[in-house]
């Protein structure tokens, strides 16, 4: 069970803002996420505790294929994203790293900056802690959701190397 | 079951007759593509799947471009990690700084994708190479690093919209116009998840470097592909650099499409994207007294020896404006060299113009071209979001090269056709 805050922000958040090229030069994770959202919103990093939840409205990881921003985001310790929508490689990115996402819109109108905010991920039910309302995410295609309960693509290929072999 | 192109080329690459919108398949690759800044992560997760080598170690490229000439040190880290996992596995397509290019320019013409083919890349632009008629598109490192040690990739089966163009293009207008139109038009996210078919009388006229820059584009309305049939232009690009077999795919008549888009071209201007979305588009005389600090012609969109052709063409006799940085990045060395022998790069310089060696540097605020806080620059590249080409206070306005080279000289963003009043 995940619970944390949410942080809520706009359309269109795309990657260049989420981590911006001048910190392409690294691939470490830690460092990453000194810069996760810098760009859009520069007190994110010091205000995001374990846990927290971004929220966003359309189109959510738009731009650059760039793995480093699922990448800073979990670093940073956002337990979730959920949004009306999300750009295709951002979306195929978290799931590939193990970065959980939700598609929900009644949720993402629901939920405001600061609210607790509780998700079941087997379920995808999202719970407004602070208004006590809960909301269903649109639930994943059988394959994702292997994706997902093995934590990732890396751990999918090796299975299916050692199976291959 | 009739089907799209896209359809077509995914099922032929899972052993099936025929695949529908919204499936999910593991398709095999023809080629897995990667470049300084997503490869060293793939490589990274390739070394964790424990794969022994490369699926074919002709099938994957590794293309150093986005960094470099290496811009720091930490980036130079970065290419040495492509550059000797391309030695300890023997990948035939690494290409060095010297013998390199922008990697969706250099990579269809080294004949790396053909017609029907099935590529990614972990690169968003990898879309580009839909203009030949092959089904490509962007994907992440880890998609990468699974590719490699696989070769196959998850997909899902994208729903298609047809976009028909149609009339002839007014002097000045191009694929950059075409494509930054259909953005404006139907918005960042309006292809999210879908296959973008260019079809049309438009273009069948335009030239494969037009057809590029369309499919280069595809991504930023949210495409997962970009795609033109192939035609003879499409087979007269392909066949003297093809050296294995191919095949054409074309859409059924009665293929399901999502929506069918028509656009009527005869009286579109040059457009230009403001700040900070690509969709934010407006004909480029509507942009009234937009100063500008910086010109930038090149990128995977429009660094091809016809986008020069067409800058030197504006800019030839002229010299840039006091007040502007105008850099031309040929996108590949071969193209450099060509702009050598047909005197483009001495029209550029002695306007007064930098010439590079190719890199992606300032379409993603990398290197060789950052902005300062307040500064603006008007670019033959691919996107404008908040920060893209340096300080997020500075400003990015897209175009295409003539319009950009039009601009360099009035040192406000301005048309070709402004400069007939202005003295060589």
């Amino acid at each position: 069970m995940i619970k944390g805050r949410a942080h809520k922000y706009g359309s269109n958040v795309d990657t260049d803002v989420i981590i911006p090229a001048r910190y392409l030069n690294t691939t470490d994770p830690a460092e990453l996420a000194t810069h996760c959202l810098e760009d859009l919103d520069p007190a994110f990093i010091s205000k995001v505790h374990p846990g927290d939840v971004i929220v966003g409205e359309d189109n959510f990881g738009c731009g650059s294929s760039r793995e480093h921003a699922p990448i800073c985001i979990k670093a940073a310790g956002v337990s979730c994203v959920i949004a009306n929508s999300f750009a295709r490689i951002f979306y195929r990115n978290s799931l590939n790293i193990g970065l959980p996402i939700l598609e929900c819109p009644d949720a993402v109108a629901g939920i405001s900056a600061g609210d607790e905010i509780e998700i079941d991920l087997a379920t995808g039910r999202i719970a407004n802690l602070t208004t006590g309302k809960s909301y269903s995410a649109k639930p994943f295609p059988e394959f994702m959701r292997k994706l997902i309960e093995l934590g990732g693509l890396v751990n999918y290929a090796k299975t299916k190397l050692t199976a291959g072999a | 079951m009739a089907q799209t192109i896209t359809q077509k080329i995914l099922a032929a690459h899972c052993g099936r007759e025929s695949v529908e919108p919204g499936e999910l398949i593991n398709a095999g690759t023809d080629l897995v593509l990667g470049n300084d800044i997503t490869a060293p992560i793939a490589i990274r997760e390739f070394e964790k799947i424990g794969a022994p080598t490369v699926f074919d170690k002709n099938k994957v490229a590794l293309v150093p471009d986005h960094s470099t000439p290496n811009k720091d040190i930490k980036s130079a880290e970065l290419t040495k990690i492509l550059r000797e996992f391309a030695r300890k596995h023997g990948i035939v397509n690494y290409f060095e700084v010297g013998r390199m290019g922008v990697e969706h320019t250099l990579i269809p013409d080294e004949g790396l994708v053909l017609p029907g083919d099935l590529v990614i890349g972990a690169d968003s632009h990898t879309c580009t190479y839909g203009a030949l008629g092959a089904f490509s598109s962007g994907v992440g490192s880890t998609d990468m690093a699974a590719a490699m040690a696989l070769g196959e990739v998850w997909l899902k089966v994208p729903e298609a919209i047809k976009f028909v163009y149609s009339g002839k293009l007014r002097e000045w207008v191009s694929g950059k116009d075409l494509i930054l139109y259909t953005i404006g038009r139907i918005g960042v996210d309006g292809a999210l998840y879908c296959s973008m078919e260019f079809t049309g009388e438009t273009i069948s006229a335009i030239t494969m470097a037009d057809r590029f820059t369309m499919c280069n584009m595809a991504i930023e309305a949210g495409g997962k592909n970009g795609i033109v049939e192939p035609d003879d232009k499409t087979l007269e690009y392909v066949n003297p650099r093809a050296q294995r077999e191919y095949k054409v795919y074309r859409s059924d008549p009665d293929a399901v499409y999502r929506d069918v888009v028509e656009i009527d071209c005869s009286r579109l201007e040059p457009q230009v994207a403001f700040p900070h979305l690509p969709e934010n588009t407006k004909p480029v005389s509507e942009a009234v007294d937009v100063r500008i600090d910086q010109a930038v012609i090149g990128s995977c969109t429009n660094g091809r020896i016809e986008d020069l052709r067409s800058a030197a063409k504006v800019i030839r006799g002229r010299k840039v404006h006091p007040d502007v940085r105008l850099l031309v990045i040929p996108a590949t060395q071969e193209i450099f060299l060509q702009a050598i022998k047909e005197g483009l790069t001495e029209i550029f310089v002695e306007a007064g113009g930098a010439v590079s060696t190719p890199t992606c540097g300032p379409c993603l605020g990398g290197h060789m071209g950052v902005l300062a806080e307040g500064e603006r620059s008007i670019a033959t590249t691919n996107r404008n979001f908040v920060g893209r080409m340096g300080h997020v206070k500075s400003e990015v306005y897209l175009s295409n090269p003539a319009v950009a080279a039009a601009s360099a000289v009035l040192g406000r963003i301005g048309s070709p056709e402004e400069l007939d009043g202005v003295d060589k």
